[in-house]
């Protein structure tokens, strides 16, 4: 019986961190952006569109991690435990 | 340096950017924790336990290069030099990995040595390998001392803090993690860099796009500027090679930097090599390079186009390339004038810790290197052999201790004497310069002798040297990158024929010692990896993907031609 990598799957790492970062960036491009950011980033909402975008990488990865686990092998568990867990 | 310390690069980063960045601190930190389960043995500490996926070492391979000083250095040379800089990456690398991953790993990977040093001591025995296992250990920790300055210089230039405790605080960092969870650590935390690093220089480049017009922009204000119309195109680069003739220039970037500056570079140095040796299979073992080469194939775009940018909209930048007054600022500071020019707070947090992160990384990388070839090409080989595998776990982990303070002490040293580092990258690089030539000798001529493998590589050194000792005191007048093309083309042909004529005059190494790490003597199912379970599939072919990459290289090339 093989069994899933629990924990430390890297995929799921990259995931969590641009979840952070991406819902911290939307929240300030939608609630704390004054008129002298905007400007500086030449008339972009930059905040917003970046939180967009790492908030879409961190779903790829997410999506990833769980549709393909890894799978450590039976006769490697004892030996690998909680390693080798970053995909495939 | 008191001239660039006047320079108000101060960037106003607030309480949300260092937010941001002691974020991504708690992560590097958190996988070092996590990493050091897996740790039960001298190869899970040095070399992964062989098991990462290729996906994994593939992106670790271009991170470990992607330190802050290739990333500033990259961004100087487009804000000075334009798109001729992209051929430090479609002809000055792409190249050479797909090569590394095709034709040389074979033999690194089937092999199962532990380091490249190790290969040469395997096949030529113990002159070769001292030569390049104590030149590269002491190239490592020095320059992770290199990088470490950098990155104290850097955060003194944008957030103030005073150089000694950005020495010390990056490097307890990096040592952590190193030092707790060993390669995997390291490898890992070079994955989630490439990605911070991406989602700080895109927006940036996007910003910067959308601020002088598009690309339409772009070229306009590129052509009426001072470096003119032949900025936007990637030939024949005669301002990046010095060399006023085109075709000479073409020739030189070819053959300079395209052949052996960068198959020196990329298929030797252990730095890179071993995120190749600690994946999990040959498959991913060839594969890694070659994954590694389509997003280095595209990441130019977002060093080298900001640079331009940096150059056409940073005030200071805008002067110092019309030769005027530019009040200190230089090209290496094109990147970080430009994130303060346009990253509002938040974002700024972004590219702060996506320069931290590559710095970090970098010292990462030459420690993580510097431990491995320590203990098992140093220490195992010539100080105490034959010890149980703990020994030389807790070896590997005290290299990796006394590899970081040895590095601050550089980095100490660095910011007293800043020339003296510029000497010994050169010093460093003469080792680097023969290596490719006496490789490829070795694997495809079984009859190489030991002894031409130490007299090659100490010749073409030596003939590195000579180069530049004469283009230093005006001999050879030889401006831009000119002189370090010729030195490295020189140390190639220097160190093919002397290892030829030593072979003729010495006996052969016996074959039987040589299957698996010759071409010709090894089984052609030895070279072959698998094509089942985790390795099937036509997208997983290495030739497949090596072919991909050139042929999209190519395009790019004749684009932006």
């Amino acid at each position: 019986m093989a069994r899933k990598a629990g924990l430390f799957d890297l995929r799921l790492v990259i995931a969590v961190l641009f979840a952070i970062y991406g819902v911290v960036l939307l929240v300030v491009g939608l609630g704390f952006t004054d008129e002298a950011d905007l400007a500086k980033a030449d008339g972009l909402n930059i905040n917003l569109w970046s939180g967009v975008g790492m908030i879409a990488l961190s779903a790829v990865f997410a999506a990833w991690a769980t549709l393909r686990p890894v799978i450590v092998p039976d006769e490697s568990v004892e030996r690998a435990e909680g390693a080798s867990g970053a995909g495939r | 340096m008191p001239v660039l310390a006047q320079v108000d690069l101060r960037l106003d980063a607030g309480p949300l950017d260092y937010t941001l960045l002691a974020v991504y601190f708690a992560f590097v930190l958190g996988i070092g924790f996590l990493a050091r389960r897996s740790v039960s043995s001298s190869l899970d500490f040095l070399l992964s336990g062989r098991s990462l996926p290729a996906w994994v070492t593939g992106l670790a391979f271009i991170s470990a290069n992607l330190g802050a000083i290739e990333l500033l250095g990259m961004a100087a040379n487009g804000a000075q030099y334009g798109m001729a800089t992209v051929h430090y990456y479609w002809i000055g690398a792409i190249p050479a990995m797909v090569f590394l991953g095709l034709v040389m790993m074979p033999f690194y990977y089937g092999s199962k040595v532990r380091s490249v040093p190790e290969f040469l001591r395997r096949r030529f025995g113990k002159g070769a390998h001292l030569v390049n296992a104590i030149s590269f250990a002491a190239a490592q920790v020095l320059i992770a001392g290199v990088n470490l300055y950098a990155l104290a210089f850097l955060l003194n230039l944008m957030l103030g803090w005073p150089i000694p405790l950005s020495v010390v605080i990056a490097a307890l960092i990096v040592l952590t993690y190193t030092a707790l969870g060993g390669l995997s650590a390291a490898i890992y935390n070079e994955v989630l860099q490439f990605f911070v690093i991406v989602a700080a220089l895109l927006p940036l480049t996007i910003v910067g796009l959308h601020k002088v017009g598009g690309w339409r922009g772009l070229v306009d204000k590129v052509t009426g500027g001072p470096g003119g119309a032949e900025q936007l195109s990637a030939w024949p680069a005669t301002e990046l090679t010095g060399l006023q003739n085109p075709v000479l220039s073409v020739i030189g970037i070819v053959f300079g930097l395209g052949f052996v500056l960068s198959f020196g570079y990329w298929t030797t140095n252990f730095a890179e090599v071993q995120r190749a040796l600690s994946a999990k299979s040959m498959s991913a073992a060839r594969r890694t390079p070659i994954i590694g080469a389509y997003p280095k194939m595209l990441i130019p775009f977002v060093i080298i186009i900001p640079g331009i940018i940096a150059a056409l909209v940073v005030p200071e930048m805008v002067a110092l390339k019309a030769g005027e007054d530019s009040g200190g600022v230089v090209y290496n500071n094109a990147l970080p004038a430009l994130i303060g020019e346009l990253l509002p707070n938040g974002m700024l947090g972004i590219a702060i810790t996506g320069l931290l992160a590559s710095f970090m990384a970098g010292v990462a990388a030459n420690v993580s290197s510097f431990n491995t070839v320590f203990t098992y090409d140093l220490w195992q080989d010539y100080v105490r052999k034959d010890r149980p595998d703990e020994y030389y776990l807790r070896v590997g982990r005290l290299a990796t201790i006394g590899g970081t303070v040895i590095a601050v002490g550089t980095a100490f040293l660095a910011a007293g004497y800043g020339n003296i580092m510029d000497y010994i990258q050169a010093l460093f690089s003469f080792f680097n310069a023969p290596l490719f030539a006496t490789f490829i000798l070795a694997m495809f001529w079984k009859r190489m002798s030991a002894a031409a493998g130490w007299a090659g590589l100490v010749a073409g050194t030596l003939g590195a040297v000579a180069v530049f000792v004469l283009a230093e005191t005006g001999v050879l007048d030889l401006p831009g990158q000119g002189a370090s093309f010729l030195g490295a083309g020189v140390a190639f042909a220097v160190d093919i024929v002397v290892s030829v004529a030593v072979t003729m005059f010495t006996r052969p190494v016996p074959e039987e010692r040589l299957v698996g790490l010759v071409y010709s003597l090894t089984p052609k199912e030895d070279r072959r990896h698998s094509t089942t379970g985790e390795d099937a599939g036509w997208y997983r072919s290495p030739l497949l993907l090596g072919i991909g990459v050139l042929v999209l290289t190519a395009v790019l090339n004749i684009i932006f031609g």
